[in-house]
């Protein structure tokens, strides 16, 4: 165990790392599950890299078909940035709630978050489908296979945060706030965070650059 | 016991621990998490204002046409770092270097990811013939 601690605290401090295993095992252990969830997902920002340079290198091959300025509508794009961001923040504060044992404040502003995140998926199947219907889908070009497959992955990644959100406050409900929980947690809003760092470049380098252009 | 053993924990944290977890804001005391919401606040005003500009910029009329994508991709990297100063407390403090090395990593294959990427296939497509003379030559 002593070595999980040294290989996680990395400081060439000798002092501290004999002391590490006898106090504070609990905060240890919370820096190692962060670490390592932070760690999955530096690896998964670079999966959705190797999506956006795909799609970066393809934006020009609509094969005659429809081009990013002829499909986006800024309203739609808008409307989900101002929902995931706003969810960022009542993560945030979910977090700052079961930190601070607060259960109401923890209920409500992860129900808040479930609500924001089903709201921006909403708008983003029916973006899909409305392009989909109009014949744009993702058969109909290099840049829009590109294209469904970028945006749809980030929209799995809400989704699969949506389920782990659930189970955040079923677990809480259930369990209370114990250690372990709470740590699950942290690893729940950092996901949650990284997804709109992602959609930050998403909504800047796909859609206002395609409408730019 | 309760609050004595809340500050206890709170000086384990904040004096003798050597490293933060990321996304970790140190909020024990029930006391503290007035700071701990008002960090979140600020980041979210600024990434608010952030958007704003960004969405501003692809529309507007004002700004030379193709500067636009830079300046998009600089607004972008600025909301990425409010977003994680602020929402995910990743700062160049000395208990956040683990945080930070693995990120700087990441931004470094990302960066020779998308770039590269992009590098080779422009020159690519500099070098290829066009479609229709290829077509012809199929014949």
């Amino acid at each position: 165990m002593s070595a999980v601690h040294a290989a996680a605290k990395g400081h060439a401090h000798g002092a501290d790392l004999t002391e590490a295993g006898g106090h504070g095992h609990a905060e240890s252990q919370r820096i190692v599950v962060a670490y390592g969830f932070w760690i999955f997902l530096i690896s998964d920002i670079i999966m959705f890299a190797a999506f956006f340079a795909t799609y970066a290198v393809l934006t020009d091959s609509t094969a005659g078909g429809p081009s990013g300025k002829d499909l986006f509508g800024i309203g739609n794009v808008a409307l989900e940035t101002a929902f995931l961001l706003t969810s960022s923040l009542t993560c945030g504060l979910a977090g700052i709630g079961a930190q601070a044992r607060n259960q109401k404040l923890f209920y409500i502003s992860m129900a808040i978050t479930f609500v924001l995140g089903a709201a921006f998926l909403v708008l983003e199947l029916r973006e899909f489908a409305e392009m989909i219907e109009a014949g744009a889908g993702p058969s109909r070009s290099g840049f829009l296979s590109a294209f469904f497959a970028l945006i749809g992955c980030h929209g799995f990644h809400v989704t699969a945060g949506l389920l782990w959100l659930l189970t955040m406050m079923a677990q809480v409900y259930a369990k209370g706030f114990r250690d372990d929980i709470l740590r699950r947690m942290l690893c729940f809003s950092l996901f949650w965070h990284t997804l709109d760092i992602i959609w930050v470049a998403l909504f800047s380098l796909v859609y206002l650059v395609g409408v730019a252009q | 016991m309760s609050t004595n053993g809340g500050e206890s924990t709170l000086a384990v944290h904040g004096m003798e621990q050597g490293d933060t977890a990321p996304g970790d804001e140190r909020v024990v005391a029930h006391a503290e998490y007035a700071q701990g919401i008002k960090g979140y606040a600020i980041g979210f005003v600024l990434a608010v204002g952030l958007t704003c500009v960004s969405f501003y910029m692809a529309r507007s009329s004002l700004v030379w046409a193709p500067s636009i994508p830079i300046a998009l991709s600089v607004l972008a990297m600025a909301q990425m770092g409010v977003h994680l100063v602020f929402f995910l407390h990743i700062t160049t403090g000395p208990d956040n270097v683990n945080n930070v090395l693995a990120l700087a990593f990441g931004v470094l294959i990302v960066m020779l990811l998308v770039f590269g990427s992009l590098w080779i296939m422009t020159h690519l497509n500099h070098m290829a013939m066009p479609m229709d003379q290829m077509m012809k030559m199929q014949r």
